[in-house]
């Protein structure tokens, strides 16, 4: 397929969108990301039953809590895609982009370069 | 077991929006259960408070402790060596946790990081419900094993009361009535006869009504 996603995204991996945590959400902010985003399998494909629908709800967490200490919410989505759709996954890498691009850069990584 | 709910962030970053060197203390018991003070907890808070002072510009250091108990003195004394470091100290075990922490730590101000809710157990993942007010004279041995104290809305000993309809209370359609369940559980156990023997008067003085109270057990005591 050959297909270009941008190179601003570092993807880790895991087992199942079940196993992202909340915690893992707030560290990556914490560190500096701009910007998460959690890619899970099809709604009622798991293969595991329920892992993505956990992780929705924790994403769902997560963006109340980036609102509440002023990063904004926004900075942090769930998307859904089987793992043949390719090209839908390079879509929804530029659409994450673009939406980072567009609020900028985390605030918490400005501050803590300036107190540096 | 005793469960908790987690108190809104805003409310915490109220408590210690000044001080410069907080500890988030978790506690491994029945608020781990919950889900609303234990480790994972701990570092959800802890994450979030530094996150909002480094976006409000403040330098605070914030630190992360887990103790297997804050109910009692020796694992509370874990602490001992550390706790006079920090300004604040935010407890997310229940309020006996929060309190008993106080009183040893007498220096250092202690807030509440969750709200203290009931006795009750794990129905499924997410839902907690009431099972004991912890009246300190259990009736369960005539009610079939429910309790009319903490799952009467009334609280009422021989019921149930005119508001029972269906099998559900009229403070809402979707609370079961005790005495419904008392009923059916009796009649399970073909001990309706029970049924209709009348409970006489609680004593209430072993209720939190007879004040603060205490269990003494000198055979216990060393």
């Amino acid at each position: 397929m050959r297909l270009n996603y941008p190179t601003s995204i570092k993807i880790i991996r895991v087992p199942c969108t079940g196993k992202v945590d909340v915690i893992h959400m707030l560290r990556a902010f914490e560190k500096g990301a701009d910007g998460v985003c959690v890619i899970g399998c099809m709604e009622g494909d798991c293969h595991y039953k329920a892992g993505n629908f956990r992780a929705r709800k924790r994403v769902e967490q997560v963006q109340k809590i980036l609102n509440t200490v002023g990063i904004g919410g926004d900075r942090v989505k769930m998307f859904n895609l089987s793992s043949g759709e390719g090209p839908l996954f390079a879509k929804y890498a530029k659409e994450i982009h673009e939406k980072i691009m567009e609020l900028g850069p985390n605030p918490i990584k400005l501050k803590k370069n300036k107190a540096a | 077991m005793i469960v908790a709910d987690k108190k809104p962030v805003e409310e915490i970053i109220e408590f210690v929006k000044d001080d410069k060197k907080i500890l988030i203390l978790g506690c491994n018991e029945c608020v781990t259960v919950c889900e609303a003070g234990g480790k994972k907890e701990v570092g959800v808070l802890a994450s979030t408070l530094r996150m909002y002072f480094l976006n409000q510009g403040k330098d605070v250091k914030i630190d992360e402790i887990t103790l297997e108990r804050q109910c009692d003195h020796e694992y509370l004394e874990e602490i001992r060596d550390v706790a006079d470091e920090y300004d604040a100290i935010v407890s997310i075990a229940c309020g006996v946790g929060v309190q008993f922490m106080a009183e040893k730590y007498h220096s250092i101000p202690v807030y509440p990081g969750v709200n203290t809710c009931f006795l009750g157990a794990t129905e499924k993942r997410g839902l907690w419900t009431e099972r004991c007010q912890a009246c300190g004279n259990c009736l369960l041995a005539i009610t079939g094993g429910i309790c009319p104290v903490s799952r009467c809305a009334k609280r009422i000993l021989n019921g149930p009361c005119g508001g029972s309809s269906k099998g559900k209370c009229e403070i809402d359609s979707n609370l079961d009535c005790a005495w419904q369940l008392i009923v059916d559980r009796l009649k399970a156990l073909d001990r309706l006869d029970d049924y209709e023997k009348i409970c006489p008067i609680k004593d209430w003085s072993t209720d939190r009504a007879g004040g603060p109270r205490k269990v003494v057990r000198e055979d216990v005591q060393i």
